[in-house]
């Protein structure tokens, strides 16, 4: 166990430096002055420009900026934005509504993804099975914000049961559409992936036996076949936060929640550069610690991987 | 589509346990019994509808889409203009065929690129190993910790002038990872099966190997994820214009005119300008991945 925890730390190592080198790459050596890159069409003063030389370190050789930089965001420090406001503030405030949001997305995902999937399972080829092939298909193909705006315009402009966008209304109501949308939006793979596993583990021989020993049908359901049939499912619940982070910018910006994704959004509209660069390394970051943790949790639930 | 059926002519499925079935067939097939599927049929007449209005929009519409009269914006639908105008009182049913070819481009190219460097990189890191194999796989693990949609955007922001180069490049930049390490999976284990050692024994050469006698058995799930990731691309694109990184002003396409639509609100009063060109792109992903579900069934070699 010990020994799994200390390689999964190591192994992060790499995909840290490398990605944020590739993000700090990619945004510093565009061609052109950084600074203005930034700034986008906007005109900054002459001490602003001084304030971001001086904040990404940019009369110093590449690698130490990057370093320097690293070193900052891992300690919490995002810089500045162009009016002179912490981005470390910014995010502060605006992380609770992204996680109000993820977290409500992940369980509707969980509940609907589950439940679509272990009902087609069971019902290998009949009707739910063929629902679980129509509900994946159209919510796998059909882009997430077609499916939001679509959601904005028949519940909140045609029937007015949800508020159409922000979040005056507080966390439950507010949030019930953009989760909901979130949820659908990610919730095709999960129900696939456990309608497979459900359907290969009652096929396993341990199950033929359990019924062969009189073991009521809810019993070898409950007991034996979901028990098997979810390890790979969360193996992917782990991997999904990805999808449910990256789908919440977007749907945050639609429905115009002022969590990070909003943030992002609005500092893109206002061209300030710094918050861009800021809450996306903060969101990159925060991913690759959850799937961390996730990692860590694994072993906890599958004695294959304690004792490996 | 036709270039995928036929790359994958000459190749066998699964020589091993079934010599003589032959890809091509099973594509053939397919596509012969569409006409028995209905929804095959219906996903591949949207996917060649919108390629001939990818490729000359002038069959669709005899109007210039950039033949603006401010005194109509937002007139609803009236002979001669199905889909109405837009804000700037620019024709809208030429503006979303006009759309067509920008989405399809991102879509196919995204599509086609991340084939093209996963099967290069697949099969180098599967077949030869060693340090190559190290260092795809190490940039692979890097690519993959990210998730896509962030991390594209971060860097699209820093592009002034954003076309279709741009949006492929950076969208391929983080996908081809994981499509790469499907394809070096696959040939990892097909690397172990006896008619490969048998030809590696009769003195065959290791490219000869890789390209006619491995990669032939490796590719099948690569040119399903390649269709399921046509749709991938094209929504992408359209989500990075809603979120004011996408393709720039003045190019069509149906992200931007979603996005247009939707700013300020405009499509709560003029709902039908959402409409069109969501429904365009929602129609065309549902038709890819359709396509790709119908490829996957019949060229899985467990399905028959």
């Amino acid at each position: 166990m010990l020994r799994y925890a200390t390689r999964r730390i190591l192994l992060m190592i790499p995909t840290l430096i490398g990605s944020t080198f590739l993000v700090f790459l990619l945004v510093f050596l565009v061609p052109g002055d950084p600074v203005l890159a930034l700034a986008g069409d906007k005109r900054l003063s002459e001490s602003s420009i001084r304030a971001i030389r001086e904040q990404y370190n940019l009369d110093d050789p590449f690698l130490v900026q990057y370093f320097k930089w690293l070193g900052n965001v891992l300690h919490g420090d995002f810089g500045f934005d162009f009016n002179n406001n912490s981005v470390t503030d910014l995010i502060a405030s605006a992380f609770p509504y992204t996680m109000a949001l993820a977290l409500s997305a992940f369980c509707l995902k969980l509940v609907i993804g589950v439940l679509i999937g272990v009902w087609a399972g069971l019902r290998e080829g009949r009707a739910p099975d063929k629902f679980n092939l129509f509900f994946t298909i159209f919510f796998l193909a059909v882009p997430g914000f077609i499916i939001a705006y679509l959601a904005q315009y028949v519940f909140g402009i045609k029937l007015h049961w949800l508020p159409i966008s922000g979040v005056r209304q507080g966390f439950p109501i507010a949030f019930v559409m953009p989760a909901m949308v979130l949820a659908l939006e990610t919730a095709s793979p999960l129900a696939r992936l456990t309608r497979t596993s459900l359907v290969d583990v009652m096929r396993a021989d341990f199950i033929v036996t359990a019924h062969a020993k009189g073991a009521s049908p809810g019993r070898v359901v409950w007991r034996h076949a979901l028990r098997n049939a979810f390890l790979p499912v969360v193996t992917y619940l782990g991997l999904s936060l990805a999808s449910l982070l990256g789908g919440s910018v977007l749907i945050e910006t639609i429905f115009n929640l002022p969590g990070l994704g909003g943030t992002l959004s609005d500092a893109i509209t206002l061209q300030q550069g710094p918050v861009v660069v800021g809450v996306s390394v903060f969101l990159l970051l925060f991913f690759l610690l959850s799937s961390l943790i996730v990692d860590l949790l694994y072993p906890l639930i599958d004695p294959r991987v304690r004792h490996a | 589509m036709l270039e995928e059926s036929e790359t994958a002519a000459a190749v066998e499925v699964r020589p091993t346990a079934e010599g003589t079935r032959r890809r091509r067939g099973r594509v053939e097939a397919l596509l012969l019994s569409s006409w028995r599927r209905p929804f095959l049929a219906m996903a591949l007449l949207i996917i060649v509808v919108v390629s001939v209005m990818a490729i000359v929009p002038q069959l669709f519409t005899d109007i210039d889409p950039r033949d603006c009269d401010l005194s109509l914006s937002r007139l609803g639908p009236s002979p001669g203009h199905p889909f109405g105008f837009d804000m700037q009182g620019c024709d809208y049913f030429s503006n979303v065929v006009y759309g067509a070819r920008t989405s399809m481009l991102v879509g196919v190219l995204v599509a086609g690129l991340t084939f093209v460097i996963a099967l290069v990189a697949g099969s180098l890191a599967g077949y030869y190993g060693g340090l190559i194999d190290t260092v795809i796989s190490r940039a692979a693990d890097i690519v993959l910790g990210v998730p896509v949609m962030i991390a594209s955007l971060v860097i699209l922001y820093q592009f002034k002038s954003r076309g279709v180069g741009t949006i492929v490049f950076v969208l391929v930049l983080f996908t081809w990872a994981g499509t790469m390490r499907y394809l070096r999976g696959t040939v990892l284990q097909v690397k172990q099966l006896e008619y490969v050692q048998a030809a590696r024994i009769l003195g065959v050469g290791r490219l000869r190997i890789l390209s006619r006698h491995v990669l032939p058995n490796a590719i099948t799930p690569l040119i399903v994820m390649s269709t399921l990731s046509v749709g991938a691309g094209m929504t992408a694109e359209a989500g990075f214009s809603i979120l004011g990184v996408g393709i720039k002003l003045p190019a069509f396409s149906w992200g931007l005119q979603i996005a247009a639509a939707s700013s300020d609100g405009n499509w709560q009063i003029a709902p039908l300008l959402m409409l069109f060109p969501a429904l365009m792109l929602a129609l065309t992903t549902l038709a890819f991945v359709v396509l790709g579900e119908n490829l996957r069934d019949a060229l899985d070699p467990r399905s028959s």
